[in-house]
């Protein structure tokens, strides 16, 4: 039961977005987001649209995918839109009670709601075409001017992969102390949310306790292999920037240029 | 030619009561001397609590002596100069398979020692390459380590160790977790380690049939070396063992049983073949 839990989205195809590097593609998100703020009339949003349009193309992943990404966010699209809808001050078309829907709201949902859908979709194409490991390795590197501020970017990304390594151990132990205490008279199944959450107690406890404990092991596992921090530390598969690589960046400087100029023409 | 020296070695830790005061110190290990050849293959024998895993712990310095001194070659364990190169020469491999494997993938995984003392990427993926050959896991390089059997995942971790180019590999119960099956495949891999790449071995157990094809045995109880030998000399000695809370192998204690009631056969059978040899006589 809580074996199918899939960690990331990641969508397995082979398609040129995927074999980017995974910085370009942390850095291509950002940009696009930046743009769709910047972007203003229908000029700017179609082309945005169709510059996300072609990039969805060419990761292969199915647009039916994508949208489920948009259901997590339907009930914010929802209620940002009826705010706009009914608190924008402007010329009134409707009166319902002490509710308005002025002309303005209309046009202001409308963009608010172009604009959410853009960027949810932008970041999913990320998500989906890049495996958890390549997007750790990827803050790394691309993070990696925030070390001469003291942050800890190799320990965070290191914990990351590790996080990644551990939840697929974990929750199989989650299941198999479940087990023993349903062969035991537990039920986790019935009862108000409140007995339900009670029941979890005796299974959190257990799993805390293997959990610190397989820590310390494999802390020492780490050790005893001389691991100690990222200094001078070489790499098996060192993240390289190659031509299709800068490609994209130039597509991308190319792509964020042309909607900061049509805003201001 | 000694790879490793012990010399006078104890080692206490300090016990806390449940308010967290001290109530005195227990002695793992007390008073340990011994030499480990280059090339041998050493099994440490005990019964649990008997201070192996502990000693274990003592050859790549997780844990430093209390009295007395630890060398891996030339260097003191407590020379702090000296740790990552003790640790790269003195390789690990402990008793839970899933508590030592750090990466998602199984080829860099066994990339992790190397990455860490800095090899040049060139080099990290030859040494991956040998290593995990030298296991014979090759054709699982590209897998998740959650898809591998206990006994696999326990290859992948020696083979970790192997890509540093270790002297020495010092396993620490390894099959304990394991199921027949894969304790067979880890045993036979470290005797071929040990037989073709001349690595020295020193294997911590408490199942007797894996210790019968070692150059050695060492046998410890309460912190203390207590019997020291060959195999045959050790396994001899079944009423000594048995003192110890050990057991012998089955052939040799059908043999020691025949010989008590008065079957004229040698001291110290170990393989079902001497046995048949010695009753046919």
């Amino acid at each position: 039961m809580l074996r199918d839990i899939t960690i990331g989205q990641y969508y397995a195809v082979e398609s040129r977005i995927h074999r980017l590097d995974p910085r370009v593609k942390l850095m291509g998100t950002l940009i696009y987001i930046i743009s769709l703020f910047i972007a203003k009339g229908i000029v700017g949003y179609v082309v945005a649209g169709l510059f996300l349009g072609v990039i969805i193309r060419i990761s292969k992943v199915p647009l039916r995918y994508m949208m489920r990404g948009l259901k997590s966010i339907i009930f914010i699209l929802l209620l940002s839109v009826s705010f706009n809808i009914f608190l924008t001050e402007g010329t009134v078309l409707v009166q319902i009670g002490f509710l308005h829907i002025t002309k303005e709201g209309l046009i202001l949902a409308a963009w608010m709601a172009v604009r959410l859908v853009f960027l949810i979709l932008g970041s999913t194409v990320m998500t989906l075409t890049t495996t958890p490991n390549n997007l750790t390795d990827g803050l790394e590197k691309g993070l990696g001017f925030l070390k001469k501020i003291h942050v800890p970017v190799h320990e965070m990304s290191m914990m990351m992969s590790i996080a990644l390594r551990f939840i697929p151990i974990l929750i199989e132990e989650t299941d198999k102390i479940m087990k023993a205490q349903m062969a035991r008279g537990a039920d986790f199944e019935t009862g108000t949310i409140i007995q339900k959450v009670k029941a979890m107690v005796p299974l959190l406890v257990p799993l805390f306790v293997s959990a610190f404990r397989r820590a310390s092991d494999l802390a020492m596992a780490m050790e005893a292999r001389c691991y100690h921090g990222g200094e001078g530390r070489t790499k098996m598969k060192p993240l390289c920037y190659r031509k299709q690589d800068l490609a994209a960046y130039s597509i991308l400087v190319l792509y964020l240029v042309s909607v900061v100029v049509l805003r201001f023409i | 030619m000694n790879l490793i020296k012990v010399a006078k070695l104890i080692f206490e830790y300090t016990k806390y009561g449940e308010e967290g005061e001290v109530v005195g110190t227990s002695r793992a290990i007390d008073n340990v001397s011994f030499d480990i050849q280059k090339g041998s293959f050493v099994a440490v024998l005990g019964h649990n609590g008997s201070g192996k895993s502990t000693l274990a712990k003592h050859l790549n310095a997780i844990l430093l002596p209390t009295e007395g001194t630890v060398w891996i070659g030339e260097d003191d364990t407590k020379n702090m100069d000296a740790l990552w190169d003790i640790r790269q020469r003195a390789g690990m491999v402990f008793q839970n398979p899933d508590n030592q494997i750090i990466a998602n993938v199984v080829e860099e995984d066994v990339a992790f020692g190397p990455e860490n003392i800095g090899v040049p990427t060139r080099d990290i993926w030859t040494r991956v390459d040998e290593s995990l050959k030298a296991v014979g896991m090759t054709a699982y390089r590209k897998k998740s380590p959650n898809k591998l059997s206990g006994g696999q995942k326990q290859r992948v971790a020696i083979a970790g160790v192997m890509a540093m180019k270790p002297d020495c590999i010092i396993l620490d119960e390894p099959t304990a977790m394991l199921d027949p099956h894969g304790r067979q495949d880890v045993i036979r891999t470290i005797h071929e380690l040990n037989r073709q790449e001349g690595i020295t071995i020193i294997l911590i157990t408490h199942y007797m049939e894996e210790v019968i094809d070692a150059d050695r045995v060492i046998v410890m109880d309460e912190g203390k070396i207590k019997m020291d030998g060959t195999p045959k000399e050790i396994f001899s000695q079944v009423e000594q063992l048995k003192k110890y809370r050990l057991d012998v192998p089955q052939v040799t204690e059908l043999a020691y049983e025949l010989k008590k009631e008065g079957i004229p056969l040698d001291d110290g059978i170990l393989t079902i073949e001497e046995l048949v040899n010695g009753l046919c006589q």
